[in-house]
């Protein structure tokens, strides 16, 4: 009487490996077929769907949007050439990101720090938990571009204040995954840890990261999308190179494609982040799941 | 009187306090020769898991305590290492990682890295687990789990090695398979071994003396039973053994009609108890 249900395992067949002989190629290939067709069609057909669309609402003689033709001929300078330098904020485009995401890094590293941290000292002392969660209750409902005015107070410097405007925006989600996967770690593991006499640094890292990992990196990824969102925003009111300061630049010149163009690369970097953390976090807890 | 290796004094177990405090373990008595094998058996929730772990120093006892050859247990150590009833192997770990674990740290400073990676391999062999030194948790049956749970308790070379449910958990093939290995190793290293368990026969077989413990709260050892069949023990010769059929049925006897009678004298009043006579009776 085994309660567990089995699951049906759902391959797609044609994955498999082998070194197949001439009908089975066929038969291989025609598997690729059939996956393209079941995986890859549907995104083609909806994105070309949205963007003729796109392209008959926008291009009437009133209206406001340049349809998608008009974007790719408006900004084909920038889509081929993303790495120009004309001195100044006038430079690629891929320089706009890389410094967006420069400061991203910095914000989010730091974050990293301080939020496992904190989170470890709120997930294993009652008190500090007691003593610091009402305070982060509070704070991390504050919007990340409030904190600027403050931070750029404090450091009197436009580049530290956005970095300071990622880190705050990071840390909450951080600190309260990395405690509740504190809390979670199963008294079998403490017992374990208990009749082999770790010491606190043994048990610090023989258990209670890799055992609290899968919590910490979900809330990583929370993290990393949050910073993507704000950094965008900072950058707006900062000034200076970055993807933010490039639309509201783009937007002061009336440059719409570009703004459209900018949007595109910022959606594509931040999902680019959340797969790498996600990506990072797999290999890290490889085999963290219980069995 | 004389101590022996392993003495359980006066314990006594109170969980909670004030007037919600219940009175879990009574007067617990017991000791133990080295290389002395113990069966506490007795039905789910007396309390056997607790007085283990108070052997185990998990647990602190609000009355009494436990000297271990000589010295009183007040804190867990490799020098009562546990087999817990889920295994409990770190499944982010190897199962070699497991067992190394557990070895490197109990003989750090006393084996060189090279000794203590010969002493992990050695008993990984010993529970024919030698072939999956790679295997995550995870990969493995709880068969296999249980044998590295069990390498990983001996491989701290315990003093006493406490074993909670080691089989309970596993289907009825594979207990009998790792009760036979358990004995096996057993007449190689002759450990001094408490274990717990609510099988009888896994108690009348594995077991040197099998200590019966009356049901909770307040519960105390009711009656010791020496179990003294000859070793090597085999289960299908034994299983038309008068012996054992009498000490299987001395153990049933206590747990299906004393420890109802007991019961029934502690709480006179209580209707449930009377009616459970009556179906033990019956049973």
């Amino acid at each position: 009487m085994t309660t567990q249900t089995q699951r049906p395992r759902s391959w797609p067949t044609p994955l498999t490996v082998g070194m197949p002989s001439g009908p089975t190629v066929a038969r291989h290939l025609k598997g690729y077929g059939n996956y393209l067709l079941h995986h890859a069609l549907p995104p083609i057909l909806v994105t070309g769907a949205l963007l003729l669309l796109w392209q008959l609402l926008a291009s009437g003689p009133t209206s406001t949007l340049p349809p998608p033709t008009q974007v790719i001929s408006d900004t084909w300078d920038l889509i081929v050439d993303p790495f120009y330098n004309h001195g100044g904020t006038d430079v690629g485009m891929g320089w706009q990101i890389l410094a967006s995401l420069e400061r991203v890094a910095y914000g989010f590293l730091l974050a990293v720090v301080a939020g496992v941290s904190l989170g470890v000292l709120i997930g294993q002392s009652t008190w500090a938990m007691r003593g610091l969660d009402p305070v982060f209750q509070v704070l991390r409902t504050v919007p990340p571009l409030a904190w600027l005015p403050l931070s750029l107070a404090a450091f009197q410097d436009s580049n530290p204040s956005a970095i300071f405007v990622i880190f705050i925006t990071a840390i909450w989600p951080i600190i309260i995954n990395t405690s509740v996967g504190v809390r979670n770690i199963p008294e079998d593991y403490r017992n374990v840890s208990r009749v082999l006499r770790l010491n606190g640094a043994e048990y610090f890292t023989k258990i209670m990261l890799p055992a609290a990992a899968p919590y910490i990196f979900s809330g990583l990824r929370i993290g990393v999308g949050l910073s993507w969102l704000a950094i965008v925003a900072a950058e707006m009111l900062i000034g200076g190179v970055g993807i933010g300061f490039f639309i509201w630049d783009a937007w002061n010149s009336s440059m719409i494609s570009d703004i459209v163009l900018a949007l595109l690369y910022v959606g594509i970097v931040g999902f680019m982040l959340d797969r790498l953390v996600a990506f990072i976090g797999n290999r890290v807890t490889r085999g963290t799941v219980a069995g | 009187m004389s101590s022996k290796y392993l003495n359980i004094e006066n314990v006594h177990k109170t969980f909670g306090q004030g007037a919600s405090a219940t009175r879990v373990l009574k007067d617990i008595n017991l000791k133990v020769d080295k290389g002395e094998f113990i069966a506490l058996i007795g039905h789910s929730g007396c309390g056997k898991s607790t007085v283990l772990n108070i052997v185990a120093g998990l647990l602190d006892a609000t009355e009494g305590g436990v000297i271990l050859d000589g010295k009183e247990v007040n804190a867990p150590g490799p020098d009562r290492s546990v087999v817990f009833q889920n295994h409990s192997l770190l499944p982010w770990l190897t199962v070699y990682e497991n067992v190394a674990l557990a070895v490197n740290k109990t003989f750090k400073g006393k084996k060189s890295a090279a000794e203590r990676r010969q002493w992990t391999l050695h008993h990984l062999e010993m529970v024919n687990m030698g072939h999956a030194l790679d295997k995550r948790p995870a990969e493995i049956s709880g068969g296999m789990k249980q044998r590295v749970g069990i390498a990983r308790a001996l491989a701290m070379e315990p003093k006493v090695l406490l074993l909670d449910e080691p089989f309970g958990a596993l289907d009825a093939l594979t207990r009998a398979h790792l009760q036979d290995e358990v004995m096996r190793i057993q007449t190689e290293l002759n450990n001094t071994v408490l274990m717990i368990t609510h099988d009888v026969d896994e108690a009348v077989l594995l077991s040197d003396r099998i200590v019966m413990m009356t049901n909770g709260p307040e519960a105390t050892i009711g009656e010791i039973l020496d179990v003294e069949l000859p070793r090597p023990r085999d289960r299908i010769a034994l299983s038309d053994d008068p012996a054992y059929n009498h000490y299987r049925h001395e153990v049933l006897r206590f747990l299906h009609e004393k420890q109802r009678k007991v019961e029934r004298i502690q709480r006179p009043a209580a209707k449930e108890s009377a009616a459970a006579v009556k179906s033990g009776a019956v049973a």
